[in-house]
């Protein structure tokens, strides 16, 4: 049942750059895409393991940053040592940001869950702002507040068939679609493993999951790096889709955006940050026809206040809820105690 | 305690202390636990019995002494890395993993029997899909020897109570335990409940459990245990079988207190 929903929503989505004409919309849907993506990432952590990171767009952003360097080549002298890289292709540049963004994940995981809570808020968040302060004073690196100009879009192929180099709004869109397939997929088989019962158990009581065997650390921090690795990806994608990033990217705002949408779709369920992503990426091009962008902003705090008090854990949550109820009560009679297999 | 009684033991304490700043919790501790064995820890309330678990298990470290399992010195390790050596304990409140299935919260508890790895997991792999079954074979075993698999989709915080504990006991099962230390199990139980704990004591104890309980329901302990340790005050006061620990003068004094003596 819940597998033919899931995919008539892939086929809907499929359909869209058929019928959907206008670009500007187009575009706004592959920026949301992105997004959704990161904000899948940080439900990782936030939902499943309940660490709220605050820096989470320093992941984004280093991803964003490898690979339009990868791509660019770059000149930079450390000490003594020139060190000179050619441009490479900007698919190797996606591999590389999502492994470096995965490795910070690791590192950070291992230095920041000796603290947890509040502390492990302010480690993220400072993380995320010595990464923002990198980017804007390495300028011999990263041409600073001047920007990455000319990065160039994805090039995907192999030898005997061609290749095709992105430029369309549409193919760019496909490829996010992909992406946003495959982590869905690689999250939803981690959740439903060990390995996702054993980050569910630290979220719910850590105290009883130690004495049952879990490792601590390691487990949190599996979900930093697949969280980094994945917020890496989609910060590569970001880059190579708009071709100029600058230190902006590390907006508080960005980290602000993924928590929200994480949050209001519901946090610790699958399909949480799709809606809430969704909702968020859109309704920005929406309220833009009404309202000036600072109007937005305060509608989009209300909006999520709004979502919060009435839907506490979500959108989602709710309304697998009240899906639940309709068919638990025609389905009574039909009960039989089978083998647990849960959505 | 001789030699003889040492060399089959699989759990020892050996002069273990716990202070807390000034406060003695325990000053010091010496007992052991045979293998296939049922041994109860009592005492009076504060006399160190909890705390005692917690250094056992290593949630706590003990200022001095130390404790080993099977031969293997336990001092310096995590909670998780004792329990991987198969010395698994439950918690005195009732302690679940609330908001989860009764049927997942076993499931967690088999986090030490998965064989899956994380690239055959992500990559679904028939190897992994292998290990998941099973796992979930384990699960409902383990739901229907302990007698609640008929509510195992209910979530854990809406079982009634001594059903409960019962899945915190089932919980502990799932981490394979060779020995299980079960810190009041029964205590809030009604009768029927404490009977149907003992039938499950009695069943454990059958498939060879080694079992360490802190209790105070005493008709229980006197009922089930094989030896008593009573502890006051930090200290162990005596340590025998329950017809010997009824008898004798120390604990009668610890339990109902010094009285004016009459000739």
């Amino acid at each position: 049942m819940s597998r033919i929903f899931t995919l008539l929503v892939l086929a809907f989505f499929l359909s869209v750059p058929l019928w959907l004409t206008d670009q500007y919309y187009l575009h706004t849907l592959v920026v949301c895409g992105i997004f959704m993506l990161a904000a899948m990432s940080l439900n990782l952590l936030l939902g499943y393991t309940g660490q709220l990171s605050l820096g989470h767009v320093a992941f984004f952003g280093i991803g964003a940053y490898v690979s339009a360097l990868t791509s660019l080549g770059f000149s930079v002298s450390i000490f003594a040592y020139q060190i000179t890289h050619e441009p490479w292709p900007p698919v190797i540049g996606v591999v590389l940001g999502g492994a470096v963004a995965g490795l910070c994940g690791y590192l950070i995981g291992k230095l920041a869950f000796r603290v947890r809570g509040a502390y492990f808020v302010i480690v993220t968040v400072s993380f995320a702002e010595v990464i923002r302060l990198i980017a804007l004073n390495w300028i011999e690196l990263t041409n600073g507040p001047l920007a990455l100009p000319g990065i160039p879009p994805l090039t995907l192929g192999f030898e005997p068939i061609g290749y095709a180099t992105l430029w369309s709004k549409g193919a760019n869109y496909y490829v996010v679609l992909t992406f946003i397939v495959i982590t869905y997929i690689i999250i939803k088989r981690l959740i439903d493993s060990p390995y996702g019962r054993a980050m569910i158990a630290l979220r719910e009581n850590e105290i009883l999951a130690t004495s049952v065997g879990i490792s601590v650390t390691r487990y949190l921090v599996l979900a930093a790096v697949f969280a980094g690795t994945i917020a890496g990806v989609s910060g590569t994608l970001y880059a190579h889709y708009i071709q100029i990033i600058d230190p902006m990217i590390f907006m508080f705002l960005n980290t602000v955006t993924m928590v929200i949408m994480v949050i209001t779709g519901g946090k610790g369920t699958l399909a949480g940050p799709v809606v809430g992503g969704l909702i968020f990426g859109i309704a920005p091009v929406i309220l833009r026809n009404y309202v000036g962008p600072e109007v937005q902003w305060i509608l989009y705090g209300a909006l999520m206040i709004l979502i919060v008090f009435v839907l506490p854990e979500g959108i989602v949550p709710a309304i697998e809820r009240w899906f639940s109820r309709a068919t638990a009560k025609s389905a009574e009679l039909a009960m039989e105690p089978g083998k647990g297999a849960r959505s | 305690m001789t030699s003889a009684q040492n060399t089959k033991a699989i759990l020892s304490v050996e002069n273990v202390a716990m202070h807390f700043g000034g406060l003695i919790a325990i000053s010091d501790m010496n007992f052991h636990v045979n293998e296939g064995e049922l041994v109860s820890l009592i005492g009076p309330n504060g006399a160190g019995k909890t705390t005692a678990f917690n250094i056992i298990t290593g949630f706590q470290r003990p200022t001095k002494g130390r404790v080993s399992f099977r031969g293997t010195s336990l001092a310096g390790l995590k909670p998780h890395q004792v329990t991987s050596l198969g010395l698994v304990r439950t918690f005195q409140r009732t302690n679940l993993f609330d908001k989860i299935s009764v049927f997942d919260n076993v499931l967690i508890g088999l986090h030490r029997k998965t064989s899956a790895r994380l690239l055959g997991t992500l990559l679904s792999l028939p190897r992994e899909r292998k290990a998941e079954a099973e796992l979930r074979d384990q699960a409902w075993e383990i739901l229907r020897l302990v007698g609640i698999e008929h509510q195992a989709k209910e979530r854990a915080s809406g079982l009634p109570y001594g059903d409960q504990r019962l899945l915190g006991v089932a919980l502990a099962l799932a981490a394979q335990p060779s020995a299980l230390l079960l810190d009041e199990p029964v205590s809030g139980m009604n009768a029927t409940e404490t009977g149907r704990f003992i039938e499950l004591i009695n069943k454990l104890r059958s498939r060879g459990t080694t079992i360490l309980l802190v209790e105070h329901d005493m008709p229980m302990v006197m009922r089930i245990s094989d030896r008593i340790v009573v502890l006051n005050y930090g200290r162990i006061i005596a340590n025998g079988t329950p017809k010997e620990i009824q008898n004798d003068p120390e604990v009668i004094q610890a339990y109902l207190g010094q009285g004016v003596k009459h000739a």
